[in-house]
């Protein structure tokens, strides 16, 4: 097929979120006009706003809009739009729909569907690899889908093994199976998971690397045969196979494996024609005595979410080039143009709750901002790519990241310095995030040593998830900010509302109790309350706080935005500090810090009957019915499977006992904490 | 609106003594109040607390809006009167903010002579009551009490406003609206039962709360039956069996809870409406106020210097500037409230009360409350001015207070004498409440002239009968009697006995004012009708 290159003046960006908004800032500087698309989910969404024009697709499901082929280029065409951009995820891999708009003479801002579709079949594209000389992980990627034959081949490569979705990416169908017996259950698992996202649920089986290192190379290609590589980014720090924390270039990388990768990765894109930017991934074996070998993995055809680390350290605009390439203009550079300056570092700011096992979380951000200024940080040494702003709504629809911080530094000891002083400037409220999970990965030791592999979480599990242990200065902070905040919250006509614990003869006093979050729902919990008094004369600001035995003179200065310095026996401290609903916040480099708030007396006094309901642990909706009502099942054992935010979530028998009633059916929309059924414990 | 301004200097010498001398009285009042609240003291409090009882004030804490503030009276009530003391006598009372709703919280302390009731507990509690019935406010009783201090029944008994009245006002402020909610946390006993049984809702604290007409020692010795305190009236009996309490509490902190959700079903709405400003704080410094006003009555100050450290903006509206002008009258805003100001600056004559009349028949009429800032040796005397008919005028002032039918405060800042004090809304004259500044004095007439009157007719009496007395002697016949209203004087015996409602710290007035009004607001501002002013 030749190629006409045609020029466009419209840009579409089938995508949502941070990427669509990433997109179209450049798109917008190199003069397009730019077109969203939304979901009814969206329809004030921020890359909505952000847009020229924007076109509804369809309601919230993304498989009635964000995947929706017809509805997209329907959209192009209302809209006079030249080309398309697909982002990440949704549409862009998808060989369909990369058909579809060459039929109708849009431009697609990505690689021909021969390349999609070559690398899309994961199965294949190691074939191919094979043929091209890229080193491959010993694996099975047949088209036989047989339980038994699977089931053989994984006990032929011997355990553990990875199992995945030949059409999957972004940890969806993904699960490690350690032994032959758990083999059965992770199959149905991800086909179930694979089906509902990709339409498909085809397996492939890998080795699994014990201590390998998740080292990808970022290529770009032109339709004249030009590659270049923008070097690699290591994302080694993965939670449940999705990506934490990017950093490029990869440390300890020498020249010499550099090209090598590299090399690989080019051939990699150029044995199935490729055009424009891809990724290949590779895992690197970091285990004593294998250092420079590296097993291709696959091969991402599209941006890559941590695209800008490799921004940050090569100075191009990856999106620029894409457009560029799309226009039919020849790559922008040549390989021995490309230089790295410094490091950089991406964290993904993803709405969920560390403390709860990570369930992602929605509702009204009521602020979210990066304050900058108070933090010291130059605008070129930090980016934000958000697809959010204060005031929006975080659905359960789809996937729960909310933004990615990106830093940039001298070096890596540099970047990952601001990296912290960045996270502790990022305000976000109304919404818990994973910061203050990112804040201990980040001042981890072992991640400072970059004793990096794909394990570094789970291993690392005791330190980054030990339960934090608050200091009687942490106490103080927590309850001079809330008593600021509670002073805030005055009503203005009557000075009973004003909250400032008035005393007569006496100094104003207001008793609070502090806990941890994580034990403020424990049905009596005195033991982890900590009660913080607060003395103050009347017109005096200074605050006497009693935590125990000690005393402390305390004072808190407001600073711009959520920013205050709280002052405690004269060692002044700069913190990004608010209470959202319940729950004071605190950050600072060295990390988060969170406590409950409450009254002195909310002790639940109700009555502790073991739970007979089980409630959703958030919106979502109902997969599969796992037991008959009325048979008998042991504690523990699943009983009902929902998804949520992309997720799956098990809801398991809490006592030896037996299902009475399903309140809903397989495909049932169901709302936090509706009861979803009706549970009786064996006596 | 006009902007007061000072002519004060904080470095002079005089300001500088002043402010040291008041300081000095008001520390003395912080440590007396810090050392009532301790109660009966250390060891009872052990005792209360072994039994998973709250203290008092604990209890209080728990049950108003976390940080609201607590307006407590007569923490001095009791002071020195009896052989022992009764810290607070034995009860603690005041309005706090409960589920979003001002009340009057009256709350047994136990650790005090096992919460009995002394002639001063009854007063003390009865008071709190007329205060909620005055300004409108539900009623709280947090019940931990032996009941009547059995050697003084004759003084807690049997006359009108006794132990009996409690129960009166209780059934008549439920009758006119006024929500009465009981919590039992310990012993209600005989009379005591009445508590909870009069009460529109009332909470029982398992294994600590109990009712019963006569206790198990009286049971005992009427029927013989032997019973323990529990099983004839502890919670269990009371919630499950009686109906006598309506909810059951796992202990105190969850009584205070369910005493709080009571409160927030209550459909409360305030009736009264004042044309609001948003509050704004004294443009001139409050803490100023020690060293302006000092504590030596004798020497004089502008009371515009005082007025201009308590209300919103230190912006003040003066009525009839220039006449009359030993009493200062105009509006201002406390809190954003509009009040009438009405301060002594001298002694009253003829002119300052016929002003003072006239400006409170504006304050009725158009519905402002009054504050009433007391600083008074009384009104002229002299031929003069008996001739000009300063009785017939000064009567026309106390006509006005005493018809006045707009909330009332009175704030003693300064002396306090004969019939200055009715003109000015002595406690006589039913302020809404009345409270004192520590260096204040209230007598009939000053020690200094008291003894003077007395030394005159003593002296007379000598003459008549052609004998000498010598200086000295008559300084000796005088100092007693001086010593006497010094003594009966001071802000302290007068809180002790309830003359007041409180001696508080002159930097807290304007707080006090504010959630005062605020808390009258909750009633409804009514029409005045006044008597016949003599003219």
């Amino acid at each position: 097929m030749t190629f006409t290159p045609t020029k466009f003046d419209t840009l579409l960006v089938a995508n949502r979120g941070e990427i669509a908004c990433r997109v179209m800032r450049t798109a917008r500087r190199m003069g397009l006009k730019t077109v969203a698309v939304y979901s009814d989910a969206d329809a004030t969404a921020r890359h909505v706003r952000e847009a020229d024009e924007a076109v509804r697709l369809g309601p919230a499901a993304a498989r009635e809009s964000y995947l929706s082929v017809d509805a997209v280029i329907e959209a192009a065409q209302r809209t006079g739009t030249g080309a398309i951009h697909p982002g990440y995820g949704f549409l862009s891999e998808n060989g369909t729909f990369v058909k579809a708009l060459e039929q109708a003479g849009i431009t697609f801002v990505g690689p021909p569907a021969s390349a999609i579709a070559a690398m899309g079949d994961k199965s294949a594209a190691k074939a191919r690899m094979a043929n091209a000389g890229v080193p491959l992980v010993p694996g099975y990627h047949g088209d036989d889908q047989g339980d038994a034959l699977l089931r053989s081949e994984a006990d032929k490569i011997g355990y553990p093994v990875m199992l995945k979705a030949s059409a999957g990416g972004g940890g969806k169908g993904m699960r490690v199976v350690e032994s032959g017996e758990g083999f059965q259950a992770a199959l149905d698992g991800c086909r179930r998971e694979s089906k509902a996202a990709f339409g498909d649920d085809r397996m492939l089986i890998e080795k699994y690397l014990v201590q390998p290192r998740h080292v990808e190379v970022q290529v770009f290609c032109d339709r004249y045969g030009n590659g270049v590589y923008l070097f690699e980014r290591d994302c080694s720090v993965q939670r449940r196979h999705q990506k934490v924390i990017e950093e490029a270039p990869a440390p300890g990388m020498t020249p010499e494996l550099r090209a090598a990768m590299g090399d690989a990765a080019v051939r990699a894109a150029q044995e199935i024609g490729y055009v424009d930017a891809g990724t290949v991934e590779f895992l690197l074996d970091s285990s004593p005595g294998q250092d420079g070998a590296f097993y291709f993995m696959e091969m991402n055809t599209r941006l890559q979410v941590e695209h800008p680390v490799t921004e940050m350290i090569t100075g191009q605009d990856l999106v620029e080039w894409q457009l560029r390439v799309a226009m039919g203009e020849p790559l922008p550079c040549r390989q021995d143009e490309l230089t790295i300056t410094g490091h950089s570092f991406e964290a993904r700011i993803y709405a969920e709750d560390p403390e709860q096992d990570f369930l992602p979380a929605t509702g009204l951000l009521t602020r979210f901002a990066l304050d900058l200024e108070g933090a010291g940080l130059g605008a070129d040494q930090v980016r934000l790519d958000s697809g959010v702003e204060s005031g929006d709504t975080v659905s359960m629809h789809y996937d729960p990241m909310l933004a990615k911080l990106i830093v940039h530094g001298v070096d890596r000891d540099a970047a990952l310095a601001t990296l912290n002083r960045a996270l502790a400037a990022l305000d976000v409220q109304g919404v818990v995030t994973n910061r203050a999970f990112l804040q201990r990965l980040a001042n981890h030791p072992g991640f400072k040593n970059v004793e990096l592999d794909t394990r570094f979480i789970e291993r690392n599990e005791a330190t980054l998830f030990a339960p934090r242990q608050f200091s009687t200065e942490d106490y103080a902070s927590a309850a001079l900010i809330g008593l600021h905040q509670l002073a805030q919250e005055c009503e203005s006509d009557s000075p009973w509302g004003r909250h400032d614990g008035f005393r007569l003869n006496a100094p104003h006093t207001i008793r609070i109790a502090l806990c941890d979050p994580a034990s403020a729902q424990a049905a009596d919990n005195d033991s982890a309350v900590v009660v913080v008094e607060g003395k103050r004369a009347t017109l005096d600001t200074q605050w006497q706080l009693t935590i125990g035995n000690s005393t402390l003179t305390a004072s808190l200065q407001p600073l711009e935005g959520d920013a205050v310095a709280v002052t405690l026996n004269g060692h002044r401290r700069r913190l990004q500090a608010y209470k959202d609903g319940h729950v004071v916040v605190m950050a600072e480099p060295s990390g988060e810090i969170r406590l409950f708030w409450r009254r002195i007396d909310a002790i639940d006094h109700g009555h502790h009957e073991a739970e007979s309901t089980l409630t959703a642990p958030m919106n979502g909706t109902v997969v599969a019915l796992l037991v008959e009502p009325g048979a008998q099942v042991e504690k523990g054992m699943p009983l009902m499977v929902m998804e949520a935010m992309k997720m799956e979530h098990t809801m398991t028998a809490p006592a030896d006992g037996s299902v009475e009633t399903f309140h809903f059916q397989a495909g049932d929309t169901v709302g936090q904490g509706d009861v979803l059924l009706d549970f009786a414990p064996s006596e | 609106m006009s902007t007061l301004s000072t002519q004060i200097n904080p470095r002079s010498d005089v300001f500088q003594a002043n402010e040291a001398a008041m300081l000095g009285e008001v520390n003395k009042l912080r440590e007396l109040t810090a050392a009532i609240a301790e109660g009966g003291g250390e060891k009872a409090r052990a005792r209360h607390e072994s039994r998973g009882k709250l203290y008092v004030r604990d209890r209080i804490d728990h049950l108003i809006d976390e940080g609201s503030p607590f307006l407590e009276f007569s923490a001095l009530a009791a002071h020195h009167v009896y052989d022992s003391e009764v810290p607070a006598a034995g009860v603690i009372t005041g309005i706090g903010r409960v589920s979003g709703v001002e009340c009057v919280i009256v709350a047994n302390d136990a650790t005090v002579k096992g919460g009995t009731y002394f002639p001063l507990t009854v007063k003390k509690h009865l008071r709190a009551q007329e205060i909620a019935r005055k300004h409108r406010l539900p009623c709280i009783y947090l019940v931990d009490s032996g009941g009547a201090f059995l050697p003084r029944q004759d003084e807690v008994f049997p006359d009108r406003d006794h132990f009996g009245r409690i129960f009166y006002n209780q059934a008549t402020m439920s009758a006119e609206g006024i929500p009465q909610i009981a919590v039992v946390m310990g012993s209600c006993t005989a009379g005591g039962a009445y508590v909870p049984a009069m009460a529109d809702e009332s909470i029982i604290v398992k294994e600590q709360g109990t009712i019963f007409l006569g206790g198990p020692p009286l049971v005992k010795a009427a029927t013989g039956e032997s019973i323990s305190a529990e099983d004839l009236g502890g919670a269990d009996v009371h919630a499950k069996v009686s109906g006598v309490a309506d909810h059951y509490a796992e202990n105190d902190a969850h009584a205070l809870q369910l005493a709080r959700a009571c409160v927030s079903r209550l459909n409360w709405q305030k009736r009264g409406q004042l044309a609001m400003q948003p509050p704004r704080p004294p443009k001139l410094d409050p803490s100023e106020l020690y060293g302006i006003v000092g504590t030596d009555l004798k020497k004089p100050y502008d009371v515009r210097e005082v007025i201009g450290r308590i209300v919103d903006g230190s912006d003040f509206d003066e009525f009839k500037r220039y006449y009359g002008d030993t009493l200062v009258t105009g509006f201002a805003h406390i809190h954003g409230y509009p009040v009438g100001i009405v301060a002594n600056n001298g002694v009253l004559f003829s002119e300052s009360a016929v002003k003072g009349a006239h400006f409170i028949e504006l304050c009725a009429q158009r519905k402002i409350p009054l504050v009433f800032l007391q600083n008074i040796t009384g009104f002229m005397v002299g031929s003069k001015y008996e001739h000009e008919g300063i009785a017939k005028h000064g009567a026309k002032l106390v006509t006005a207070v005493a018809c006045a039918n707009v909330p009332k405060y009175t704030v003693l800042i300064g002396g306090s004498f004969g019939a200055g004090n009715y003109g000015m809304c002595g406690r006589a004259y039913d302020p809404n409440l009345l409270f004192m500044w520590p260096n204040a004095r209230i007598s009939v007439m000053g020690g200094e002239q008291a003894a003077g009157v007395l030394s005159q007719v003593k002296r007379e009496q000598y003459e008549r009968e052609g004998q000498e007395w010598s200086k000295e002697d008559e300084e000796a016949f005088k100092k007693p009697t001086r010593d006497q209203y010094e003594h009966q004087g001071h802000p302290y015996y007068a809180s002790a006995r309830l003359w007041d409602d409180g001696v508080i710290d002159p930097m807290q007035t304007r707080d006090v004012l504010g959630l005062s009004l605020a808390a009258a607001m909750n009633a409804e501002v009514k029409e005045t009708r006044f008597g016949v002013f003599r003219m």
